[in-house]
């Protein structure tokens, strides 16, 4: 009798904690549908090919897009990506092979501090460090901007990601007679691969949508540019400028680039995992 | 083919803890040499010495001199890779490569130590996993399947095929076997014995009776001291020491 209820008892606590964790997951997915169902409400209609390939047009003309928006985000996050992934990755096999000590403590608590200054003063630094110098506002300023923000969180996750790599994995290629240096990049890094590209998408996705890092870095441009000296148009700058302007068709447009961006974002997130699975081998947990 | 290893006055510390006490043993080439003792004897950090192991720990330091064929494996300027390479090593839990194949788990330390020649590479593996008799287990799923979907036993001579790949002189086996079951354990020692004709072969165990079966010297081993070095027999039948009696009637330990 007694063991009937320990088993009853049992039961309810299990179904009550799958039922907690299915309705944290609908809390989690909520917003990011509601958004998304939002922007494709508002935004849908207005994008066209137009959109997608023109630059804006001027102030009550109807029509213009964002193309050169698209394509300077593009450039943008790719100098962000060359210098942030490498730098965070960097500093991640450091602090996990050779930080333990108050050195690596000290990089690690500037890390966590530098992840939590406001992104604004992110923009101020890389003003100061490039555009002052460069005498001009340009699409290197913007990309040295957001590599800043995407460093700290790369280096955290490639570091937490290197430590969970066993010590036996290690152990076993230093018994092979393998460098420590070939260890550390042919086995440490590519055992803890999928950990720290999403780590880098993680980082990729937060800098993809900042504005204010922008602001007075990239500037915006309302031509086409492929000039990394030259002031460059951004998604989020073209949105932030369209969405405060007194204007119907540019509130439109703000929509649509805002939906133009999350899917960018979500598609690039996607392909790369995609394609790090393939390069990665399955079933390996 | 295997060569000697001459150990003379090793001492090994964990930071202020000495783990090991003035070790003088030699081990014969082509021969298996068992250590047994209680845990925390300093079995393991004894023969992670041979292959200077012990130091890629923090805040470890060792002293003596350790021989292994011609190579002074504390002399100076010798790099302590290059003597693992001549130093196969076989740890207590499986540990193959999680996101390489089976064929890149047995070809690692070749490849990556520059190894190109795409051929040999075959050969060698073929050669290794036949060895570590794995190869008609695997043969088909070499390049397909994972290291780590092995069951345990075959992780373990894919650990085997992996070290002998590199072609050392000396094989060390940190309780190999002590996370198999009695049938992996069997094939395991079974190899053992095989191997034994053309490396020299240093166990550690938990396990008297698998001392007992694939080692022909033994050496008990007793709060960082070699109490006892002998044949195998002798020290199971009639050891001279009273502390190695005691340990092996199970008087203690």
């Amino acid at each position: 009798m007694s063991q009937d209820r320990i088993s009853w008892a049992r039961t309810v606590k299990d179904h009550l904690a799958t039922a907690c964790a299915v309705l944290a997951i609908l809390l989690v997915l909520l917003p990011l549908a509601a958004i998304f169902l939002y922007l494709m409400q508002r935004g849908l209609s207005s994008i066209n090919w137009a959109f997608l390939t023109q630059t804006p047009k001027p102030v009550g003309e109807v029509g213009g897009g964002m193309g050169n928006a698209i394509a300077g985000s593009g450039v943008i996050l790719a100098i962000a990506s060359l210098i942030g992934v490498p730098v965070g990755i960097g500093a991640g096999v450091f602090l996990a092979e050779y930080g333990r000590n108050r050195f690596g403590n000290a990089i690690r608590f500037t890390a966590d501090v530098l992840n939590g200054v406001p992104s604004i003063v992110i923009g101020i630094v890389a003003y100061g460090l490039v555009v002052f110098r460069q005498k001009h506002f340009s699409a290197l300023a913007g990309g040295v901007a957001l590599s800043i923000m995407m460093i700290p969180t790369i280096s955290r996750a490639t570091e937490e990601m290197l430590l969970l790599v066993p010590l036996s994995v290690r152990e076993a290629a230093l018994g092979l007679g393998i460098s420590r240096w070939r260890t550390t990049v042919s086995i440490t890094l590519r055992t803890a691969a999928a950990g720290i590209i999403t780590g880098i998408m993680l980082a990729f996705a937060r800098v993809a949508g900042e504005t204010a890092p922008l602001l007075f870095t990239a500037f915006g441009n309302q031509y086409w540019n492929w000039k990394l000296d030259q002031p460059t148009a951004a998604l989020p700058l073209q949105i932030f400028a369209y969405a405060i302007s007194p204007y119907d068709e540019w509130h439109r447009q703000a929509w649509a680039g805002a939906l133009v961006l999350i899917v960018l974002i979500v598609s690039v997130v996607a392909i790369v995992r995609i394609v790090a699975s393939r390069g990665l081998l399955k079933g390996t947990n | 083919m295997g060569v000697g290893v001459e150990v003379r006055d090793l001492n090994a510390w964990f930071g202020q803890n000495q783990a090991l006490h003035d070790i003088t043993m030699s081990i014969a080439p082509n021969h298996a040499t068992a250590i047994i003792g209680p845990s925390g004897c300093g079995k393991s950090t004894f023969i992670r010495c041979l292959n200077r192991m012990h130091e890629t720990l923090p805040d470890t330091r060792v002293s003596g001199q350790v021989r292994i064929g011609d190579i002074n494996v504390y002399g100076n300027g010798t790099p302590a890779v290059q003597i693992r390479r001549h130093v196969g090593m076989v740890f207590q839990k499986p540990n193959p490569f999680p996101t390489m194949s089976i064929y890149d788990n047995v070809a690692a330390g070749l490849k990556l130590n520059g190894f190109r020649n795409a051929r040999r590479l075959d050969e060698i593996v073929e050669r290794s996993l036949r060895m570590a008799a794995l190869w008609d287990e695997v043969k088909d799923q070499l390049k397909k399947q994972s290291g780590a979907s092995l069951s345990g036993g075959q992780q373990q001579r894919l650990c085997i095929a992996r070290a002998l790949a590199v072609e050392p002189n000396v094989l060390l086996m940190d309780e190999p076997a002590s996370a198999l079951d009695p049938i992996s354990t069997g094939k395991v020692e079974d190899l053992i014995f095989q191997l034994k004709e053309k490396y020299t072969i240093v166990i550690v165990t938990h396990n008297m009776q698998q001392a007992a079966r694939v080692a022909e010297f033994t050496g008990f081993f007793l709060l960082g001291r070699l109490i006892e070095f002998d044949k195998t027999e002798k020290i199971f039948t009639k050891p001279s020491e009273k502390r190695t009696e005691d340990y092996i009637t199970g008087r203690f330990g």
